[in-house]
């Protein structure tokens, strides 16, 4: 598969992430689309891998192994990024009985 | 020898640390007791060198105090027939005074008392470093150590504002003179790489230098003479010295530091006698002060001030000397000078002791029956000073007149004038003081009393050393074999051989010297027997008001600065640094109150900066590449 479709995929799950972000209230929801726009990244970079070791070829069977590296790394990021921004949300809740992301900011007052 | 030398300054060096260090412990006698014997261990140490006659032309070297590529300036001590007569002259007045504040100063606080004598210590051994060192830059550390002391002792009265402000005007005065020392150490340096007197003073470094180099080092050095040795156009610190305790004006502004300057000279007789320019202008700028001074003497009612004038004339006359070309008879007056000069003052101050603080001699007058000592010790002082032979004065004075008739006999004639003036306003200042009727209150005379022994005993011994000090030089016309102190002192100092005067010349100078000192003291006698007021003429106020000199320099230096200091402050300081400075800051907060709208706490509207300002990155990056 050229590896524009795999480009083109990646950048719409990212835009949708943003907009996500920038227009959802719910804590939840911005959540779920930061998760989208790490994993949009992760497909490119598994795809762009995958690319560079097609273009090596057999003389180095190596090339392109870092994009695959760079995913589990983020992957193990946005596991502990899960976690802790879950704990978060639930004590968020508990205090305010709300998921709002505007109801965070009085923590400038 | 060398280790004995050494301890000459060290002594009261220790004696200024123990004073200084445990001021608040020493009780006033221990504090008197080592403040004295330390000078008084100097002393005996000067007097060992100076019978056994161990004199070395060659410097004593302690260790290399500068080290500079080839510039080498070792500590080193030279003591030869010059710097043995200081010796002498520093340490064996200077204890006599010591003894005598220890009785002057009785009333003192405890630890005032201490911090008094460790002054006065650190003084004698910046006196001593002066006349010891082997080479410029030992001079000017004692140079500078002393003009420290003066400064330290004019304000010693500390709460009394007028008095720091004359402790300020001498320190500063004397700073105007210290830099032309300065400048001409450098200016020696820069020309032959070295400062030790045995090296400079050599004919063939002389010979180096051209007659620009000479006639600047030398006129560089006089400046550093006239600020130190109270000259025209700097003598203004020394009247005002007199804030100080009186046996501090004793000691310093008569007896010893303000003669730094002739001994400077004297040392580097060598280069001034190749200067003619110089020459001429400091015995010019001599004869001017001591005529100056004296006619300023004139017409003060304070009974310090009179004296103060008075040394500053008598300086003047030294400087005549030197500018002759007569270095001997420089160095012979200031000995002399300082035995009756400190008497003197010693002895206004045993005056002031006896009419409780009072300085004015109009509300003094008829203290002869109560103060018998000081009286006749004061007389003889007087005498000595207005040269009526056989007192000391007399055969100094008639050296430097004689001296100055040879040079130009117009500045002969000045100082003829001036040795009548002299003579007539210390006899003023006699006759004010101790004839006619106590003018003061009633308190006052009921508390006259002659001062104990341990203020009437210097007294006694520095009427004698004025009496007899003069014998040193008695000039070979009354002895045989005389002029001891020129060949004394002719290792240092070369005799000149081109004076050839008549001896019949000499005795009408001698008759006319002394004719003008005794018509002037008869005229004093005769007009301040009986003291009464008297309404100043016009000449007489100019006298009185010291020739409006004060107000010349405050308005035409003092003030302008003052203005400029205004001007500095109100539109370099004020306008233009703070407002810089503050500036900066104003900035910065308007900066900051306005970027915190961007800090709303909206996370929406940060990440949507976020991304714009990524988008604009991507953007700019796209076109920039091209």
């Amino acid at each position: 598969m050229p590896i524009n479709y795999y480009i083109f995929l990646s950048l719409a799950l990212f835009t949708i992430g943003i907009i996500g972000v920038l227009t959802r209230r719910n804590v939840i929801i911005v959540f779920m689309c930061i998760e989208l726009m790490l994993n949009a990244v992760n497909l490119l970079l598994v795809a762009f891998s995958k690319m560079h070791h097609l273009a090596a070829g057999a003389a180095n069977s190596t090339a392109g192994i870092e994009g695959q590296l760079f995913v589990f790394f983020i992957m193990v990021v946005a596991a502990a990024e899960v976690s802790v921004g879950l704990a978060i949300i639930v004590m968020l809740y508990r205090n305010t009985r709300s998921v709002d992301i505007n109801f965070l900011n009085r923590l400038k007052h | 020898m060398k280790n004995l030398i050494a301890l000459i300054p060290l002594l009261p060096f220790i004696g200024f640390l123990i004073n200084g260090l445990f001021r608040k412990s020493l009780p006033k006698g221990v504090a008197g007791f080592i403040g004295s014997g330390t000078v008084l261990a100097s002393f005996v140490i000067s007097l060992t060198i100076f019978l056994q006659g161990t004199y070395s032309a060659t410097p004593l070297q302690y260790f290399t105090f500068i080290s500079a590529g080839s510039l080498q300036i070792p500590f080193a001590f030279q003591v030869d027939q010059l710097t043995t007569l200081f010796l002498l002259i520093i340490t064996g007045v200077g204890f006599l005074i010591h003894v005598y504040s220890t009785a002057y100063m009785h009333e003192e606080r405890q630890d005032h008392f201490a911090r008094y004598f460790a002054y006065l210590n650190l003084f004698v051994f910046s006196m001593l470093l002066l006349v010891m060192g082997a080479n410029f830059v030992i001079m000017f550390i004692g140079w500078e150590g002393v003009g420290l002391c003066s400064y330290l002792l004019i304000g010693y009265w500390f709460e009394n504002v007028d008095y720091t402000k004359a402790a300020k005007k001498a320190f500063v005065m004397n700073r105007i003179g210290d830099l032309g020392f300065l400048l001409a150490v450098f200016w020696i340096i820069a020309k032959l790489g070295t400062v030790s007197y045995n090296e400079v003073f050599t004919a063939a470094n002389l010979a180096k230098l051209t007659a620009t180099d000479i006639t600047g080092i030398t006129l560089l050095l006089f400046l550093g003479a006239t600020g130190k040795s109270a000259q025209i156009p700097l003598y203004t610190w020394l009247p005002d010295a007199m804030a100080g305790p009186t046996p501090v004006s004793a000691l310093i502004h008569a007896a010893t530091m303000v003669t730094a300057g002739i001994y400077m000279i004297a040392r580097s007789n060598a280069l001034f006698s190749m200067a003619a320019t110089t020459n001429t202008i400091i015995a010019i700028i001599g004869a001017a002060t001591a005529l100056l001074a004296a006619t300023i003497a004139l017409r003060q009612n304070d009974i310090k001030k009179v004296l103060a004038y008075s040394t500053v004339s008598q300086l003047g006359y030294m400087f005549l000397a030197l500018g002759t070309g007569a270095y001997v008879a420089a160095v012979f007056h200031v000995m002399t000078h300082a035995f009756f000069k400190a008497l003197l003052f010693l002895g206004s101050g045993s005056v002031i002791h006896a009419v409780s603080g009072q300085q004015d001699i109009r509300y003094m007058g008829g203290l002869r029956k109560a103060l018998p000592v000081t009286y006749l010790t004061f007389f003889i002082g007087c005498l000595a000073i207005a040269g009526i032979p056989p007192l000391s004065g007399f055969f100094s004075k008639d050296a430097i007149l004689l001296n100055a008739f040879v040079y130009d006999k117009f500045l002969y004639a000045i100082g003829l004038i001036t040795a009548g003036l002299t003579a007539f306003y210390m006899f003023r200042l006699l006759f004010i003081t101790f004839n006619g009727s106590f003018r003061g209150t009633e308190e006052q005379r009921h508390h006259l009393h002659e001062s104990p022994i341990a203020m009437t005993l210097p007294l006694i011994v520095l009427a004698i050393l004025s009496v007899v000090g003069g014998f040193v030089g008695v000039p070979e016309l009354f002895v045989q074999g005389g002029e001891k102190l020129t060949a004394f002192l002719s290792p240092v100092i070369k005799p000149a051989d081109g004076l050839h005067v008549e001896h019949s010349t000499e005795w009408i100078l001698i008759a006319l010297t002394t004719g003008i000192a005794v018509a002037a003291i008869l005229i004093a006698f005769f007009r301040y027997r009986t003291y009464k007021e008297e309404q100043p003429s016009a000449i007489g106020r100019l006298f009185e008001n010291k020739w409006y000199v004060d107000e010349l320099y405050n308005s035409a230096i003092v003030k302008p600065l003052n203005a400029l200091g205004a001007f500095a402050n109100t539109f370099i300081e004020r306008s233009g640094i703070d407002a810089l400075v503050n500036g900066v800051g104003k900035l910065v907060n308007y900066g900051g109150r306005q970027m915190r709208w961007l800090q709303s706490g909206q996370i929406g509207s940060y990440v949507l900066l976020m991304v714009v300002s990524m988008v604009v990155f991507f953007v700019l990056q796209f076109f920039l590449r091209k």
